[in-house]
């Protein structure tokens, strides 16, 4: 009864997602943070009345509506297809996640939408006041529409506020408040924000050190980089802490990824942390690929169990002490938890039979037992683990991730410094003379988007084969549609990205080109 | 409060509130329909920009609503999300790149070094407007007339043929549905233009353009609502849930909703008078009437299929997989718990309303293309 979908239909239904899902997000973080730069201006403008600030407001107005069309357009595509090519998660647990998807179009959606509108062509319809509060409402809205798919996402990370009803084969939301203020939630939706306001600066930064290195537009470049420095140092700051609370709950709720995003294999009390490490080709187990042996590494001792637990000697477990067991920390093997999960879905089918065959009394019992505490906390938490037999499936890439993971990090850190150096020598008059400050700006604009590409790597690929933390692996998700069917949209988004990805790139340089509108 | 409602009344709720959201898209399509005029209706380039900033101030309010549709339809019925979106997985996806291309065109289109040259950015309008609406319509007249699926016991769905949905346009009352709604986008879309611009040459030929396109769409839709209603429905048992054929379902439906009924007949009457008044007297308002009469048929059409114990999502492989707004639909928990979410939904149209009037108070001109600072 229940079926697995073949590995070349869910690699495929994988790509294609993660191809949507990674140009969308080239575009989001940009408008998460210029459109609040953006507000800045104008709002500077509006109190002063100096025409420069309108000219600067109007100049990045442009650029962020080349970026915004085309977050637009391949947003649209993430959105549908959890229906398209996640249908049977899409019932699963539509009950819940269905929910914050409904209110960011009903409130945020249609605020940005609205406001855009006048912040673009509102100059001269509505008076300067609205102009402003136009903008500062498409800033917001474009921000609450970040907050519901996080809310989202966060979920699958992280399932709660909910309960699984064996008559409809789903899990079903029992309270809406948990769902929303979950500690992943909350903190996935600032550090995906916060993210986007640094990425966002360090746009607006080095575009800025391209005039002044060209010796142009120099009021606007300084008035831009006063702001987005500020704004970026600011928000840097907002995204280690998110970033740091993230760690946390990652360490409590998925340690597997957190094993897999530190690169630990043999977890200790008092673990170090890998500040910098280069994984060989060699498996360190025979018996799963995904462990690689690292070949040079650089340890801070203690620090991991601290981020993990504020406790400096606090156990970390490892990927080994996940998949066997470990009896001293009280860590149930990956063993166990399929045994387990086996259980759970054999007793979900033997009610489903039982109902089919019209046996009610037996019906009734077994939804009883299914429904106990009991079984819910015993048996039914590790439902997604039956689908599994080898518990190596239930580890990530970790290479991939660990990369990504200290990608991100070490690239956040250097942005601050990044932001750090414009402001003083900006306050100091002296940064058009630096050169090579003015070239590392420039060149960090394409480190931002890595940086924030690189997170949602970890975040996504570090929870692999979950769709749904411990209840939903990817291969129970998928649409059962062919795997040629899925790879031919693949191929066609996929250059259709391209395509208009080429025409926004050209576009937005040359408008860089021509600079503000005298 | 909404906890206190019965089951049945949330469901219908939000089986409402879908087809408001159904049918404001359809109304909202008129910027589809409007792309489709383009070339008929702009001759110089100078017409032509005219044309596309008018439409290209309102083109997110149709996307946005077409997302909101989707999410909305989610939350509130997501056996059907995952049923339709996953199994008509053809259909879905060239609904969604029809409007991909859409996305980016108005803003590309002008701007140097744009890569594909203005005239692409066109012919992506005028795709989006084609294949959007016909689309959307013909998936729209499967409720009506059913899909290849079926459902396990885990309610998950397999799609019966290898087209994924694509199959649907092999019944004709479907695509006439389908053709309907591309001519109304267009009668509307031409409304718009008339209502909206201060420019001769363009109102002229938009006038013709109504007539021209009220014709085909009058008779696709007399076509599609006179099949409905003499042929067999998808009829729920309402205390088995067994789905059974019911002859003269929908005219049933018709009769025993008498207020749904006349909810349809003030709507046709709406969209007729918005076409006669302008095409035969001159006015200039049509729009709003015909927009109104849009909302009001579509909502009331949607109701059909969905109230009054009718499978609003029939499966014709087999019949017992049918959709109905019971067996569909979120728990009642999260029904009531998106109930309170919608007491926004007015305040959100009004905000909508009052900004859309502090942006239309004045007719597009020429002049103004060459004064306003962006300019698609």
């Amino acid at each position: 009864m229940i079926e697995i979908a073949d590995v070349s239909l869910v690699d495929w239904s994988r790509a294609q997602f993660a191809l949507t899902a990674m140009y969308h997000w080239i575009f989001v973080p940009l408008t998460l943070g210029i459109t609040f730069i953006v507000a800045f201006m104008e709002t500077l403008y509006v109190k002063t009345g100096n025409e420069e600030w309108k000219k600067i407001t109007m100049f990045w107005m442009t650029l962020f509506g080349i970026n915004f069309a085309i977050g637009v357009a391949t947003g649209i595509i993430l959105e549908f297809e959890f229906g398209t090519n996640w249908s049977n998660y899409s019932w699963f647990v539509g009950d819940i996640f269905g929910a914050p998807l409904a209110i960011e179009g009903i409130l945020a959606f249609f605020m940005e939408s609205t406001f855009i509108a006048i912040m673009f062509f509102g100059w001269n319809k509505v008076s300067r006041k609205t102009h402003l509060l136009a903008t500062w409402l498409t800033a917001i809205g474009a921000n609450l529409s970040a907050l519901w798919i996080l809310v989202a996402n966060g979920w699958m990370q992280h399932p709660v506020g909910m309960k699984f009803n064996p008559e409809t084969a789903r899990n079903e939301m029992d309270n809406f408040w948990e769902v929303l203020f979950s500690q992943t939630a909350v903190d996935k939706w600032l550090h995906a924000t916060s993210s986007g306001f640094v990425l966002a600066s360090v746009f607006v930064i080095g575009i800025s050190a391209w005039y002044l290195l060209k010796k142009r537009e120099i009021q606007l470049a300084k008035k831009s980089i006063l702001v987005a420095a500020i704004f970026g140092l600011v928000s840097s700051i907002y995204l280690v802490i998110t970033g740091d609370n993230s760690t946390r709950t990652i360490a409590n709720d998925q340690n597997m990824k957190f094993a897999a995003l530190e690169g630990l294999y043999n977890g200790s009390e008092g673990a170090g942390l890998v500040a910098f490490g280069f994984f060989s080709d060699n498996s360190s187990d025979p018996n799963n690929e995904n462990l690689k042996d690292f070949n040079l590494k650089i340890e801070i001792p203690n620090i991991l169990s601290y981020m993990a637990f504020l406790d400096w000697n606090a156990f970390v477990p490892g990927v080994n002490d996940l998949i066997n067991g470990n009896g001293k920390y009280g860590i149930m093997s990956y063993y166990d938890r399929i045994e387990r999960g086996k259980v759970a879905i054999a007793k979900l089918t033997e009610f489903k039979e039982a109902q089919k065959a019209g046996n009610k009394e037996l019906a009734a019992s077994l939804k009883t037992e299914l429904t106990s505490d009991d079984f819910q906390n015993n048996y039914f938490k590790y439902f997604g683990y039956g689908y599994f037999d080898d518990p190596g499936d239930l580890v990530p890439n970790i290479p991939l991730t660990f990369y990504s993971f200290h990608t991100m990090v070490g690239l956040g850190f250097y942005f601050i410094l990044l932001f750090i150096f414009s402001l003083v020598f900006l306050l100091k008059g002296t940064f058009e003379k630096k050169r090579w400050l003015m070239r590392l700006a420039i060149i960090s604009i394409p480190l931002a988007y890595i940086a924030s590409q690189a997170g949602w790597i970890v975040a996504e690929v570090g929870r692999q084969p979950w769709v749904v933390q411990d209840l939903m692996p990817n291969v129970a998700a998928v649409t059962r549609i062919s795997a040629g069917s899925v790879q031919t949209t693949f191929w066609l988004f996929a250059i259709l990205f391209t395509i208009l990805l080429i025409a926004e790139l050209k576009i937005m340089f040359r408008q860089i080109k021509i600079g503000p509108k005298h | 409060m909404f906890e206190n409602l019965s089951y049945l009344a949330l469901q219908q709720y939000w089986w409402a509130l879908i087809s408001l959201l159904g049918a404001l898209f359809i109304f909202l399509t008129f910027v589809q329909g409007g792309q489709t005029l383009l070339y008929s209706v702009g001759k110089t380039e100078g017409e032509k920009t005219i044309i596309l900033n008018t439409l290209g101030r309102k083109w997110e309010f149709t996307f946005t609503t077409l997302v909101t549709f989707g999410g909305a339809f989610f939350a509130s019925f997501p056996l059907f999300y995952a049923t339709s979106f996953g199994g008509a997985y053809w259909v879905w996806l060239a609904i969604l790149a029809a409007f991909v291309i859409q996305a980016i065109s108005y803003e590309y289109r002008k701007k140097p070094a744009n890569f594909l040259g203005a005239k692409t950015y066109e012919i992506f309008l005028v795709l989006n407007g084609l294949l959007g609406t016909i689309l959307f319509g013909t998936a729209v007249g499967t409720f009506f007339n059913g899909a290849m699926f079926s459902l396990n016991d885990m309610n998950q769905v397999d799609w019966q043929t290898p087209y994924r949905g694509l199959e649907a346009v092999l019944t004709f009352h479907n695509v006439a549905f389908g053709l309907t709604a591309f001519f109304l986008s267009r009668v509307l879309g031409a409304l718009y233009l008339i209502f909206t611009v201060n420019h001769e040459a363009i109102v002229a030929r938009a006038k013709k353009q109504v007539l021209y396109n009220a014709i085909p769409f009058l008779v696709f839709f007399l076509y599609f609502l006179t099949r409905l209603l003499l042929k067999e429905g998808f009829a729920v048992d309402p205390d088995t849930g067994e789905v059974f054929m019911e002859k003269y379902k929908y005219l049933h439906n018709a009769l025993q909703m008498p207020v749904n009924t006349v909810i349809l007949l003030v709507g046709i009457v709406g969209v007729l008078w918005g076409i006669l008044s302008t095409v035969f007297m001159n006015r200039t308002k049509g729009f709003w009437f015909a927009g109104t009469g849009t909302v009001f048929t579509i909502f009331a059409l949607l109701l059909l299929a969905g109230f009054n114990n009718t499978a609003f999502y029939p499966s014709i492989y087999d019949l017992q997989s049918s959709l109905t707004i019971q067996n569909a639909s979120s728990s009642k928990f999260t029904l009531a718990t998106m109930s309170y979410v919608s007491l926004l939904i007015p305040f959100v149209l009004a905000y909508i309303v009052y900004f859309w009037r502090a942006m239309n108070r004045r007719k597009i001109t020429e002049e103004e293309m060459q004064e306003e600072s962006h300019v698609y």
